[in-house]
């Protein structure tokens, strides 16, 4: 039986493992040689880093896509190999054999070594980011987030955010000043007489930068590409979060997180300027 | 063969699964059907006009921050238009006085809602229920347009740039829903569905004008977004204009606080 | 071993009671089959949409609006209509593929028999398993049709945005239907998996002992157990997240919320409760879909291979470990959803463990090719396609694993590249695989050799250049569900790619009707198969063609030897069967 099928197909069948494992390695390569030419083109690989975590965040991952592209390569070369070399001829038997113990435990020790020491190596750059409070000096902001639109708040002279009320949000004014607006910040408490209400994150550069994340709806994301950032903003929870900025620009910022029907338009602008910049800023748009 | 009759059986029921989940889809049908017969105009209808007063200061225009979207340009804030005293936006309409069970005929022309420069125009419309509203996007961006009603079935649907007009209608009379575009978080539009024609909205010279009302006496309510809503009594005479001017105050303005609030429990 | 009886029951009469609802195991995987594979084709028809929206996404299409009116008004798909088929392309591959097809399809068919039972131990929970799976999916399509269409929230179904109404259009009668759609679906796997374990407990032939069960078995076996722990969560959740739509009651929502000015009474829920309760199943489901490929791959490569099993015992201990490890790495999915972050480095640890036991499996699958004697049918072509695959898509689970890479990657590209390899192609390749080898037994006929490599070449090829390009997107910072990219600078040079993979998907969906004519024609007018045409060593091999209720005649077979016997020394054939 086995004969038939054989011999109805044999027109592929000869070189079908040469074939295969051929086919096999142009995978392997071409997937390589794919990444590193994006890697040249503009636009297909990271944007340019422009915040102090990002330098250990892009050489963990060069180190981790080392490894992955050994992995990646060595079992793709190895199994194209075994199609290549062990393919049935005529009667020939199999080499009959049920594995070997020790090579597996070999295995299990190296993939464990390697794995678990980039597990390890990779929180370095997270606890940096997560176990640290901000420094006290450091710029607040408040983003928060709401089908489909960023809001960035500056707490103004006073260094206190106003008080705020989901009852008080009114996303039809938001012009310059306006209480209680998008925000819904009381008018009665005096810190908030002074908060700056945007739709433009404006931050100085080379200055700490301390966020907290909010979102009146449902849960969005707050991501900068450029800056390797991203965090929810989970209705209900207050999430901060910190940076530092090190080149002047304007940055995209985008949502990453699955917020509804335009949620792919759900994009602000984030300018990193001069600290000199930033003070004329602040108050040109102090509320008057 | 064990599966052959099994299969057909099999994708036969899924067909009639599948046609029965087609058939469940249900256009909304509009108009409310009130018991009486169909009104129809006599001749010797009058006519109510009027202008709305506003006292104060009006508010100076501000600018909206559209900065997040550049297809935008500049837009003022337009919910307080004010000219030589004379309030914009402001709907008028009869609140009751129609006879209870008369069934007013739908219009067939269709009220415009469009979209330009990420505002609403008009910010404030009436359209009688059952009648057909053209929503437009003149703009060179992405909209949504979402009203959110009480009484009528919420719906919220994308317009995207250069997509012909949306065109839907509301089955039942709520004063006032209104309409958000949560791309564009400040656009806002109110919209009254009346079960009769007998509505206008104030221009910029904050006059209005309700056409071919039946004699009788009318309760009449004009709104503002801002300042609330105010009634007033009016008799129509046979053939005559009445007048009813209403007066709001920039001091009185409404509570932001007053906000909707979806009842606790929504069983179905 | 299994020393009770096993009752017998005459072959049911009457078309209903044979074919539609019968209690046969082997007509019951069958139906799931013929399921899936009209689930799979939805599926696949829903991802053709995607794709076209995101290579084209100011495009009109006048055609398609006439097929779908409400999903592409004046010619142009609706960002709505792409989430929607988003979230129903996700759900239908996951919930009614991926889990149907190699679990409670091949499963059905083929543990009792290979195990040497007459049947599943409860026949007509098996039934009702079926036809509860079956009224699910109809519910689930039902979504698709009601005002307001599909629910967009994506297949995780994340609250807030799925547990308000007025989040968005497709969020209200649509989200309620898809919530009940997965809880009957809960509940038919629930009911499956107990029967599975059951019936590999307690109803193994003489001689089966545990590890004399086919790696196929073990699978099948891993994934239920697994699935009687994970299924149940998703079930409470889900019913959770309707009381939540439908009473008021707030689990998920928290104070304060604000939909489109409107303020959501209740509340002092969280949001965060659903995402933990949905990963403490979806990380699972994750497994409950690549294990069953996993022992099918093992089961069909020694088969061609004419080896044994190269460290039988570990692939054992391997499944079980992944099937373990698989509930302790939920988190992996939050890192950055707003959960404690020390917790989410303990979740990152593991998660590269997982690593560990993944890595034993694929150095095996190469050690059973090492030395082997390959016959390069189609079933082997995809299963080591599916070596392949699994490698490619695994791999860049040592990135995503990481808290601080995952920072640069949550919800990109990257993250769709990597497990549409892992858990959708890959298992798909185990499903093809499966398909080509046990089709011989289950329709007593052979499938065409020569268009199953055509369509083998095809697919092989086409699904490394849809989803390599997609890590490249997700490096670049594409976010994923994103219906239009054209709006942000940092996107626009990767239009081309979006145009490329789309081409690609297009062709490699052209490709699978080569199988489809294959398996149709086939099914009708395919060469008769022998009783065992592979050479294969293990029980449903010794059944005779097509296999009798019951599967086996008056005795049940003794088992002697354990499952791969190729290639014995001194054996008079190259394979020794386990009954012989």
């Amino acid at each position: 039986m086995f004969e038939f099928i054989l011999h109805r197909s044999s027109f592929l069948l000869p070189n079908m493992g040469r074939l295969l494992a051929i086919l096999i390695w142009l995978i392997t390569a071409g997937t390589i040689a794919f990444f590193a030419w994006a890697k040249t083109k503009s636009g297909w690989w990271f944007p340019e880093a422009i915040s102090t975590h990002a330098a250990a965040m892009d050489s963990q991952f060069k180190i981790t896509w080392i490894v992955v592209g050994l992995a990646f390569f060595g079992a793709q070369v190895a199994l194209g190999y075994a199609v290549w070399k062990f393919r049935a001829k005529g009667n020939e038997r199999a080499s009959y054999n049920e594995g070997n113990t020790r090579m597996e435990i070999v295995l299990v020790a190296i993939t464990a070594v390697v794995f678990i020491t980039l597990a390890v190596t990779g929180q370095r750059v997270w606890a940096g980011l997560h176990l640290n409070q901000a420094p006290p000096d450091a710029v607040q902001v408040e983003v928060t987030g709401q089908q489909f639109n960023w809001y960035f708040r500056h707490p103004g002279a006073d260094a206190r955010f106003g008080s705020t009320s989901p009852k008080l949000y009114n996303d039809a004014d938001n012009t310059a000043g306006a209480r209680p607006g998008p925000l819904g910040i009381d008018p009665k408490d005096p810190s908030g007489a002074d908060d700056i209400v945007g739709q433009t994150l404006v931050i100085p550069v080379n200055r700490p930068i301390s966020l907290t994340l909010r979102a009146k709806d449902v849960t969005h994301d707050f991501f900068v590409p450029a800056l390797r950032l991203k965090q929810d903003a989970v209705p209900g929870l207050k999430i901060n979060l910190h940076f530092t900025a090190t080149k002047e620009g304007r940055y995209e910022v985008a949502c990453a997180e699955l917020c509804g029907q335009l949620h792919h338009q759900m994009r602000a602008y984030m300018r990193v300027v001069s600290q000199a910049e930033f003070d004329k800023w602040l108050s040109e748009n102090a509320p008057k | 063969m064990i599966s052959r009759r099994m299969i057909a059986v099999f994708f036969l029921a899924l067909a009639v699964m599948g046609s029965a989940a087609c058939g469940g889809k249900k256009e909304e049908t509009a108009a409310p059907a009130a018991a009486g017969p169909t009104w129809k105009p006599t001749g010797n209808e009058g006519n109510v006009t009027g202008t709305i007063a506003f006292a104060g200061v009006a508010p100076a225009p501000k600018k909206l921050d559209t900065s997040n979207d550049g297809a935008c340009g500049e837009a003022l804030a337009n919910d307080v238009l004010v000219a030589d005293g004379k309030l914009q936006n402001v709907l008028v309409y009869v609140k009751s006085g129609l006879p209870a069970d008369a069934n007013f005929e739908v219009p067939t022309t269709e009220v415009e809602l469009d979209q330009k420069g990420c505002l609403y125009v008009p910010r404030v419309l009436g359209v009688q229920a059952g009648q057909s509203l053209k929503v437009i996007n003149s703009d060179q961006t992405n909209h949504n347009v979402h009203p959110v009603p009480k009484v009528n079935r919420e719906w919220n649907e994308s317009q995207l740039k250069g997509q012909a007009p949306i065109i839907k209608k509301f089955a039942k009379p709520e004063v006032m829903i209104p309409v958000k575009c949560n791309m564009h978080s400040w656009m806002l539009a109110h919209i009254a569905v009346l079960s009769h024609p007998f509505f206008a909205v104030s221009g910029a010279n904050g006059s209005f004008s309700i056409k071919g009302l039946p004699p009788g006496e009318y309760e009449l309510e004009a709104w503002h977004e801002k300042f609330g809503a105010k009634t007033m009594k009016v008799t129509v005479a046979a053939k005559a204009d009445a007048k009813a001017d209403f007066s709001f105050d920039a001091a009185k303005a409404y509570n932001v606080s007053s906000l909707p609030v979806q009842p606790a429990l929504v069983l179905p | 071993m299994a020393e009770h009886i096993q009752t017998s029951h005459a072959a049911p009469k009457g078309f209903i009671r044979k074919y539609i609802f019968s209690t046969d195991h082997k007509v019951i995987g069958i139906q799931y089959f013929f399921l899936a594979l009209t689930a799979a084709l939805v599926g696949l028809v829903m991802s053709l949409l995607i794709r076209l929206r995101l290579a084209w996404p100011a495009s009109r299409w006048p055609m398609l609006e006439a097929i779908f009116p409400d999903g592409f008004k004046d010619g142009l798909m609706q960002p709505e209509f792409y989430l929607a088929m988003v979230t129903m392309h996700g759900t239908i591959m996951v919930f009614m593929v991926l889990t149907t097809a190699p679990q409670s399809g091949f499963g059905n068919y083929f543990l009792p028999i290979q195990i040497g039972a007459r049947d599943m131990a409860f026949p007509v929970l098996n039934m009702l398993s079926f036809w509860i799976t079956f009224l699910s999916f109809v519910v689930l399509i039902a979504a698709l049709f009601v005002v307001g269409g599909a629910p967009l929230g994506g297949w995780t179904f994340y609250p807030t945005l799925s547990a308000i109404p007025s989040t968005g259009p497709g969020q209200a009668l649509g989200a309620d239907l898809w919530i009940v759609s997965i809880a009957l679906f809960c509940v038919a796997s629930l009911l499956g998996a107990l029967n599975f374990i059951t019936t590999t407990l307690n109803m193994r032939t003489h001689g089966m002992t545990l590890m004399r069960m086919p790696l196929s078995c073990w699978g099948w076996f891993t994934t239920a157990v697994i699935a009687l722990l994970a299924f149940p969560v998703l079930l409470a959740a889900g019913i959770l997240l309707l009381l939540d739509r439908n009473a008021g009651t707030g689990f998920f929502i928290p104070s304060g919320v604000s939909v489109s000015g409107n303020l959501i009474p209740g509340g002092g829920g969280s949001t965060l409760l659903w995402q933990h309760l949905f990963w403490f199943f979806g990380h699972p489901e994750v497994y409950i879909a690549i294990l069953p490929g996993m022992g099918a791959t093992s089961h069909i490569l020694a088969t061609f291979a004419r080896k044994p099993i190269f460290g039988h015992k570990a692939m054992v201990v391997a499944m079980f470990a992944i099937g373990l490890l698989g509930f302790l790495v939920w988190g992996h999915h939050m890192f950055i959803s707003g959960m404690n972050p020390k917790v989410a480095i303990a979740f990152s640890v593991l998660t590269l463990v997982i690593g560990v036991p993944s890595a034993v499996k694929t150095f095996n699958w190469l050690g059973t090719l090492w030395g082997g004697r390959i016959r390069f049918t189609t079933p082997m072509l995809f299963a080591i396609g599916f070596v392949s695959l699994f490698v490619a898509g695994g791999v860049t689970g040592l990135v995503l694993g990481q808290t601080a890479l995952d920072v640069v990657f949550h919800d990109t590209h990257f993250v769709t590249g990597h497990f549409h390899l892992i858990m959708g192609v890959a298992a798909i390749f185990g499903i093809f695989a499966a398909t080509y080898y046990w089709f011989p037994k289950m329709f007593a006929r052979t499938m065409n050799e020569p268009l199953g490599k055509v369509h083998f070449w095809l697919t092989f090829v086409g699904v490394y250049a849809i989803f390599i390009p997609f890590h490249i997107l997700g490096i670049a910072g594409h976010p994923r569900r994103y219906a239009d990219s054209t709006g942000y600078e940092f996107l626009r040079a990767l239009d081309p790619l979006h145009v490329f993979i789309t081409i690609a998907a297009f062709a490699t969906a052209a490709a699978q009707l080569v199988f489809l004519i294959n398996f149709f024609w086939s099914l009708f007018k395919g060469k008769r198969a022998s009783d065992n045409p592979w050479e294969a060593t293990t029980l449903e091999w010794s059944t005779p063609t097509p296999v009798p209720h019951e599967n086996f005649g008056e005795l049940l077979p003794i088992v002697h030897r354990m499952p791969y016997e190729y290639s014995v020394p001194g054996a008079e054939k190259d394979y020794l069967m386990q009954a012989e």
